[in-house]
This record gives C-alpha cells, sequence and structure tokens, in this order.
C-alpha cells in the first residue's frame, strides 16, 4: 500500500501482530490527547469533537500532528481534535469497517485516487468542494488527485515524488561525476559500480510495491499523457506502450542491477532492507520516494546521511511517448465523512493546509513536497530541494498506478509486477492483471 | 397432619435444589454460549453471506454472483498452490517435528544434570510471539546475515543460499522456523504425557528383563499414543492456519513460492478489498479444517474421547 511507504518504518512485525487485533474494528487505539471521542454538536454552543485518524503512529510526524491538533483547538475553543494515530497498512482493514459503521472517524487519512474512488460508495465522505472553494487554489493541482468525479473527497497535505536516491561517495568512488540522464547511462554507470564492487541498486522486492515503480515509470515514459490517463480511466492497460515497458523493463533486469536476493529485500525495515542497505553504503541507488529522508536516518549510525545522499529522477528513454520530465507521484491527504462536524473538519483541513502548518511539517516532519507550494522556501536539503524541483516543473505528474488504480486492480497490478520480478509471469500477466475484475 | 406436614417440609428444599441447579447452570452455561454464537457462529454464517457477493468491503451488499467466488477460489493455480503449501507445512510437521518431538521428550524425562534449564530453553522459543519470531529470523537469514556468516566460518560456505528469496527453498526456510518455534509445545505436552505413564509398568517390565529399547517401544510409547494423537491433531489445524510467521517474513512470496491459505486470503481478499472473495476463502479453510478436525475424531481420536466427544460423531 502506498500508506506504508512513508511512515512504514514502524517495523512490519508490528503492523501484523496488530492486524489481528485491527480487525475487530476497536473504536480507538492510544490518543495522547483529549478525551474518548464521537461528534456531538450538543446544545447551543455547538462543541465539537473531531476524531482523527491519521497514520503519524511515529515521531516526528506523531508529535506534529499533535502540536497542530492542540494549535487547532487554541484558536477555535468549540473544536477538540482527538488524534488517533495509526499505522499505515491497518487502514486497509480498518477502513471498510469504519466507514460502515455509524461512527466513522470524522477526519481520515487519504491517499486519494481509485483508494478514494472505492472508499466513495461508502457514501460517508464529504464533499468538500464547496466547503474548500475558497482556498483549494492553494494546494494547486495537485488537488485533483483527491477527486471524484471531479468532486473534492479529499484535500492532500504533502505530495511525494519518485526518483532515484543516490549516495555521492560511492558514486565517486565509481568515478561517475555526474548522475545519469538516461536508461543507457544508468547502465553504464551500474557496470562502473560493480567494477568496484558495489552494488548499483537495492531493491525492496520483497514488499512489492517498490518493484511496480520500475515498471510504472517505464510506462510513464513510454506511454504519451493522454494515452496513460485514458488507460487508467477505463483501468485497461492493453495500449502497445505498457507492453514496451515489460520490454524496457527485462531488458534492464538483464543488466542485473539489483542486490542478490533482492526478492526477499523488504523496503523499510531494519538494516537488510533496501533503504537500509542505501543508509549503510551497501547498495549506491535507491528508486524510492522522497519520503526516504525521513527513512533513512532509523536505518543507519550515520548522523550525516541525509547530506550524503542525491537525487536525480528517472532517466530518459530514447524514443518514448512519454514526457522527459513527466514524473511519477502521489501524496497524503485527508477526508471528512458525513455530520454535523463537516465544517469544523474543513477549517481543520484549510489549517493544515496553511502556510504555518505546512512549514512545520517541511522543518519537523520531514516533509518534502508540501501541498502549499509557498512552504517550499524552508526547504533545506539540496537533495529534497531537487526532488521539489523535479516535482514542480514537471510536465505532468503520474500517480502510482496502485492508488491510481481502484484498490482491487492496484494491488493485483503490484502482485502480478512482484511476479515478475521473481521470475514469473510475462507480459501479458502485468497486462491482464487488472482487466479481469476478480482474476485471482 | 403430620404427615401433611412432613410432606410440605420436604419439597421446598428439592425445588430449591432445582432452581439452585438451573441457576447454576444458567450462570455457567449462557455467558460461553453468548460468546460463541456472537464471536464463532454468527461471524461464519456472515462469512458464508459475503462469500456470495462481489463485494468491496464498502457500500451496500448488491452484487449477488452466487458460487461464482467458489469457483474462483477453487479453480485458481495460486490457491491450488497455497493449499499445496499447507499441506507440505503439515506433512513436513509429522514426518520431521513430531519424532524429534518424542526424542527430545524421552530425554528430558530422565533424571540428568540441568534438567531445568534445558527444558526451559527447548520451551522457550514457544513464549515468544509469532511476530517477535519471524522478525528475528527475518534478520538472521538476510543475505550475507548472520546465518550465512555462521555457515562461511564453519567452512561450509557452500551451504550459502538466498533463504528467503530463492522460489524453491523459501517455503522450507519457513518451515525450519516454525519447527524451531513450535517444538518446545510439542516436548512440553509428550513430557506431560510421560508424566502419566505409571512408573511401575517400566520397573516391572525391567525386572522381567526388558531392554531399554523395548521398554520405550512395549510400554512408553503405546501409553504416549493418545498426546501423540493430540499433538498431530494441533499441529495439522495448525498447519493450515499459518499466517504470521509466513506474512511477516515473506508476505507469502517471492511469486507465491510461500503463500499459504491464509497468506493467500490476506492478499487477494483484504489487501485488494474483496471481502466477499477473502470470505469464500475463509469459509473454503474452514470446511477443510472441520472436515479434518471432524474425520480425525471419528478414527483417530475415538478410543481417547470415548464417551466425550464422539457419541454425537460416531
Amino acid at each position: 500500500m502506498r500508506g506504508s511507504r512513508k511512515p512504514a518504518i514502524a517495523a512490519v512485525a508490528v503492523a501484523a501482530a496488530v492486524t489481528i487485533a485491527a480487525c475487530s474494528s476497536s473504536t480507538s487505539t492510544s490518543t495522547s490527547s483529549t478525551s474518548a471521542s464521537s461528534t456531538s454538536s450538543s446544545s447551543s454552543t455547538a462543541k465539537v469533537t473531531l476524531t482523527w485518524w491519521n497514520n503519524g503512529n511515529t515521531q516526528p510526524l506523531l508529535g506534529v500532528w499533535q502540536s497542530v491538533a492542540a494549535a487547532f483547538h487554541a484558536s477555535h475553543p468549540n473544536v477538540t481534535i482527538s488524534v488517533d494515530p495509526i499505522q499505515s497498512d491497518l487502514f486497509t482493514t480498518k477502513m471498510p469497517i469504519a466507514l460502515k459503521s455509524d461512527t466513522p472517524p470524522d477526519i481520515f487519512q487519504q491517499w486519494g485516487g481509485g483508494q478514494e474512488a472505492t472508499q466513495f460508495t461508502s457514501g460517508k465522505l464529504t464533499n468538500l468542494s464547496s466547503l474548500a472553494s475558497s482556498w483549494i487554489t492553494e494546494v494547486g493541482p495537485a488537488a485533483a488527485g483527491w477527486q471524484v468525479n471531479g468532486q473534492q473527497y479529499g484535500i492532500p497535505y504533502d505530495q511525494h515524488v519518485v526518483g532515484f536516491w543516490y549516495r555521492k561517495d560511492l558514486f565517486a568512488k565509481a568515478g561517475i561525476t555526474s548522475p545519469p540522464t538516461t536508461i543507457a547511462q544508468l547502465e553504464s554507470d551500474d557496470v562502473k559500480l560493480k567494477a568496484h564492487g558495489i552494488t548499483p541498486i537495492a531493491l525492496g522486492g520483497g514488499s512489492r510495491w517498490p518493484d511496480a515503480f520500475y515498471w510504472e515509470y517505464f510506462a510513464v515514459r513510454e506511454c504519451s499523457e493522454s494515452v496513460l490517463q485514458s488507460s487508467i480511466k477505463a483501468i485497461n492497460m492493453t495500449a502497445p506502450c505498457f507492453s514496451q515497458a515489460t520490454k524496457d523493463l527485462t531488458a534492464f533486469m538483464a543488466t542485473s542491477p539489483f542486490q542478490g536476493g533482492f526478492n526477499a529485500t523488504q523496503a523499510q525495515t531494519g538494516a537488510g532492507s533496501s533503504a537500509g542497505l542505501l543508509a549503510n553504503g551497501k547498495a549506491a541507488m535507491e528508486l524510492q520516494g522522497d519520503w526516504e529522508t525521513s527513512v533513512v536516518p532509523a536505518l543507519t549510525s550515520n548522523k550525516n546521511i541525509i547530506s550524503e545522499l542525491g537525487w536525480f529522477p528517472f532517466p530518459q528513454i530514447p524514443g518514448g511517448a512519454g514526457a522527459a520530465t513527466a514524473v511519477l507521484s502521489g501524496g497524503d491527504g485527508f477526508s471528512c465523512t458525513t455530520g454535523a462536524a463537516e465544517p469544523a473538519c474543513a477549517e481543520f483541513l484549510q489549517y493544515i493546509d496553511s502556510t504555518p502548518v505546512q512549514e512545520e511539517l517541511v522543518q519537523k516532519a520531514g516533509v518534502g513536497l508540501p501541498a502549499n507550494s509557498a512552504a517550499e522556501s524552508v526547504l533545506t536539503d539540496p537533495a529534497l530541494q531537487a526532488a521539489a524541483k523535479a516535482h514542480d516543473t514537471a510536465a505532468y505528474d503520474a500517480e502510482y498506478f496502485d492508488i491510481a488504480f481502484p484498490t482491487n486492480q492496484g494491488q493485483a497490478l503490484d502482485n502480478a509486477l512482484a511476479d515478475f520480478f521473481a521470475g514469473q509471469g510475462s507480459n501479458s500477466t502485468i497486462i491482464n492483471s487488472v482487466s479481469s475484475s476478480s482474476g485471482h | 397432619m403430620a404427615r401433611t406436614q412432613s410432606a410440605v417440609r420436604a419439597r421446598p428444599p428439592r425445588s430449591r435444589r432445582v432452581v439452585r441447579k438451573r441457576v447454576e447452570l444458567i450462570v455457567l452455561l449462557v455467558p460461553p454460549i453468548v460468546l460463541f454464537l456472537g464471536f464463532v457462529i454468527v461471524p461464519m454464517i456472515f462469512a458464508v453471506w459475503y462469500s456470495l457477493y462481489n463485494w468491496s468491503g464498502f457500500g451496500p451488499l448488491n452484487d449477488f454472483i452466487g458460487t461464482a467466488n467458489y469457483t474462483g477460489v477453487l479453480t485458481g493455480p495460486v490457491f491450488h498452490q497455497a493449499l499445496l503449501h499447507n499441506v507440505i507445512i503439515a506433512v513436513l510437521s509429522l514426518v520431521i517435528q513430531l519424532p524429534i518431538s518424542i526424542g527430545l521428550a524421552l530425554l528430558l524425562n530422565r533424571r540428568m544434570r540441568g534438567r531445568t534449564f534445558l527444558r526451559l530453553a527447548v520451551f522457550a522459543p514457544f513464549v515468544l510471539s509469532e511476530a517477535t519470531a519471524a522478525v528475528m529470523w527475518y534478520e538472521l537469514l538476510q543475505p550475507g546475515g548472520p546465518l550465512d556468516a555462521l555457515l562461511k566460518a564453519a567452512g561450509l560456505g557452500g551451504l550459502v543460499h538466498y533463504w528467503l528469496a530463492s522460489t524453491s527453498l523459501v517455503l522450507y526456510s519457513v518451515f525450519v522456523v516454525a519447527t524451531w518455534k513450535y517444538i518446545g509445545f510439542g516436548i512440553v505436552l509428550l513430557l506431560a504425557g510421560l508424566q502419566g505413564i505409571p512408573p511401575e509398568l517400566r520397573e516391572a517390565a525391567a525386572i522381567d528383563g526388558a531392554t531399554p529399547w523395548q521398554l520405550t517401544r512395549a510400554i512408553t510409547l503405546p501409553l504416549l499414543a493418545p498426546t501423540i494423537r493430540i499433538w498431530i491433531f494441533l499441529s495439522v489445524i495448525g498447519s493450515l492456519q499459518l499466517f504470521d510467521l509466513v506474512w511477516i517474513m515473506t508476505l507469502g512470496g517471492p511469486a507465491n513460492a510461500s503463500n499459504t491459505m491464509l497468506t493467500y486470503q490476506y492478499t487477494n481478499g483484504v489487501q485488494r478489498t474483496q471481502f466477499g472473495y477473502g470470505a469464500t476463502v475463509s469459509v473454503v479453510l474452514f470446511v477443510i479444517s472441520v472436515v479434518f478436525a471432524l474425520a480425525y475424531q471419528r478414527y483417530a481420536l475415538r478410543r481417547d474421547t470415548a464417551g466425550a466427544l464422539t457419541r454425537a460423531v460416531m
């Protein structure tokens, strides 16, 4: 799941252990602030308590969200926010149950795209279009990723962009002076790195979704914007450019750029994970989201790790129909649920997207691409600046496919791609994974 | 007059006893029955109901598709593969875990120095949560990780493999971890069984000149059989329901090579929000488990549980 990408530093172990408990749809996990929840528009003072399910279950986001909730309450004394941090993966199981119940959370983590469209069918998501009309422009075109049928059912608070993180020291050691801009250059750099005994690229194939980034980026480079958009919308990948992406991927994999046993390597858990390999100098590159900077510090004892990393966009493919600067992207946001608390919820989302809170997210929570680009000015890390620039100057964004598609098809694609990386399946299993609605 | 009085007097105690017995029954039986209905029977009925629909978990349950989900599950090659993996784990448990458990239990049943410590050491892994054990072994089995380093140091570098990344090895790696985790449970169960064997029998046979091997084969093992049969039952059911270890170590991968029925269910039911399909897998797993349980009760456990459970099944 997309959500797992960023804060899934919390060990998979915890996730899996809690999954069982989560199935019981218990109302609230630990919350450190305020009372037990549920909306109550009691009496004339219209005091409300909003329950807020977010995935900030680890520091620093955990603390930032708590202070944001407290600050909002200070300026809106009638509105109390009950913060309920939940590990990302658990939203998959908790949201269907919550949205069927009479007491869903008032605000909850929303990754947009097809997943949001799937949740929309519950009828419990608030249409925020008119409530947010006065300020949604601050978010810019990114807000479109949180629309269903042209209406705003969620609002992002940050953006993500996928690209190559690399170790400047290992590139220098292999005599690579500037990052590659074409796949051919990337492949020749891989050869140089290998010649120095360095694993070129770390891949978290055990987690499945990192595999998907490669194929999706090849598709973004091979398909024109209109084909890409219409294919995602129609949930149909039979356009020839997708098969070309599989060919590109096959050729790239034939150069063995990844560490041995990458099929079992997890993305973010422990020093042996793909992020850990990069963090500890066991590999020179990793194709990952901008959230990498919030993941790697926990996986190494090297205090300067962030400054040792550089960033470059996914290389170009000569002759591809896609724009050379197009990026694979996504983001995090929130949705409100229907009920008496809707206006207060919309106000809270506005507050989260206001420049001061956005700057706080950048400075304290490691957010690289704030939804409100006014806050980008406080970015200091050069690598993140490069990622932000690539995102802001991209010809267009392509949302990661597993989120852009409805959940069922998106996950099916991730699984088919992971199988392909493990040597099972073919181009047709990838292409057809999204076509059969329940093709298991 | 006197008779009537005594008759009247005789009654209350009896009816009070009847009332008390009823109250006792209600107090003792109602809570478990309510729990059983609420948490076992009702969810099961719901699962069967959901399994007849194409349902994402959101919105109304209105896309009735009959048995299409069952056709999908039962004809799916990936499900067949997952089921086969469960069976392989179950068979390996019987062939490998059982002899080891019996051997170690017999050993640990003898009086020797450090017996308490050894028993504790063997049982320790069972006390760990599956999640902890899985994360620990995931780290140990990393390429170039502690296990590989150990093998190389012992001059066995040729044995180093991609324990979790190889599609042909991963299931067996998982089995070894499961064995490590559950062997202690089997041993404790068998030790308890051994305690129940009267020492006089062995002593009498020994006086009659039986060798230690004959003692074990003709007296200990037959008397341990009920415990072994219970262990087999628990082990097979556990193998069919294997999930946590596999999910944390491999997510059923790479390429479904370590999928079990439950990881298959989680991947295709929960993660893909195909809850109707997921419910179908659960129902299929439930039927397989129940059929095994009833058949095993009927044929293998009949003697052990005669009079307690078997009346209905027999």
